[in-house]
């Protein structure tokens, strides 16, 4: 079974490597975007079982898209993404994964 | 009481890709141990030996301090800022990765291998406008005294970074003692073995040994060969 992971980030070059990198592994399904409303839009539609928040969000940015992601979906795990799709990403996602 | 873990130099992730011998001490890439994922702010301690004109081609970063210290050799880095430098061995590279950078980094010599520490921090603040810095080091300076190479502040010894984090080099004649104060009331220091061996606060260090020590003001240091070589880093325990 498929893991899907929503990636936002404001970094258009980032955005594009963490799609290649989470969906280069089988059990993941990356889904990966710039725009707060192209996430909430994601993840009112399908479900997402981890959430990363890349670079470039600012505090109340940040905050606003926590609650909206939440509210649409009460159980799904939202980190901070370190690194910008390198080396830490696997550890990452295995840790908030349990 | 002060706490401490030791990480021996055969217990460290192992990937050799051929052209690129990297041993990690912290979890990186496909090496996963979740016992092993940070110590402190510490997050990565790459050990990579890199053969002659290899190395990594463009790839970004965001929000990690990223310093390069070369043991051996040279590298050859650019980035999107617009560096275009080559870091020889007792030379320190730092990037503050921020809001992201592209760069690539590749043994600048053909018939060398490139020894190399990498070491990503996480920073104290998010989203910073990225830098960069290298800077030549007086490697006379590190004989028996722990020279600080990297810290917080812009106008202190060495190259500075986005976190209240001090790292110090030094290189030790064979019995020399001495105690390192740590900087930061909640920093720990993690001592890592360059060459030689020593004592520290009573553990036995070989090369390439990792020992993280916290709950302490200051660790007690003895060299027990000649020109043991050691980087502590001291680095707050909590993560922003």
């Amino acid at each position: 079974m498929q893991t899907t992971i929503l990636y936002i980030g404001r970094d258009t070059e980032i955005t594009v490597v963490m799609n290649r990198l989470l969906n280069a592994r089988p059990e993941w399904k990356g889904v990966c975007v710039c725009t707060d409303e192209e996430a909430i839009s994601i993840c009112e539609e399908q479900e997402i079982d981890l959430v990363l928040l890349g670079n470039g969000i600012d505090p109340d940015a940040e905050k606003r898209l926590r609650a909206r992601l939440l509210e649409i979906r009460p159980d799904v795990k939202i980190i901070q993404h370190y690194g910008g799709g390198s080396g830490l990403l696997y550890g990452e996602i295995m840790i908030a994964l349990g | 009481m002060s706490q401490f873990i030791l990480h021996k130099e055969n217990t460290r992730g192992h990937a050799n890709h051929g052209w690129l011998n990297a041993h990690h001490s912290f979890s990186f890439a496909n090496y996963y141990n979740p016992e092993r994922m940070h110590f402190g702010v510490l997050r990565v301690l790459n050990d990579d030996l890199i053969d002659g004109g290899m190395g990594f081609g463009t790839h970004p970063h965001d929000n990690m301090e990223i310093i390069t210290i070369p043991l051996a050799g040279a590298i050859a880095h650019k980035d999107s800022m617009g560096n275009s430098a080559i870091i020889k061995s007792g030379e320190i590279q730092v990037m503050s990765a921020g809001t992201g950078v592209s760069h690539s980094e590749f043994n600048a010599l053909e018939n060398e291998k490139l020894s190399l520490l990498q070491i990503w921090l996480f920073p104290n603040k998010k989203n910073v406008s990225p830098r960069y810095d290298q800077m030549a080091l007086d490697v006379d300076a590190r004989r028996n005294n722990f020279q600080q190479i990297l810290s917080p502040n812009a106008d202190d010894a060495g190259v500075w970074i986005h976190q209240d984090a001090w790292f110090s080099l030094g290189k030790f004649d064979a019995g020399f003692e001495t105690e390192y104060k740590i900087k930061k009331a909640g920093n720990g220091v993690y001592a890592f073995v360059i060459s030689g061996e020593v004592t520290i606060n009573g553990q036995t260090l070989s090369k390439r040994d990792g020992l993280g020590i916290w709950d302490t003001d200051s660790i007690n240091f003895k060299a027990n060969s000649a020109d043991a070589e050691v980087l502590l880093m001291d680095v707050p325990m909590e993560l922003n």
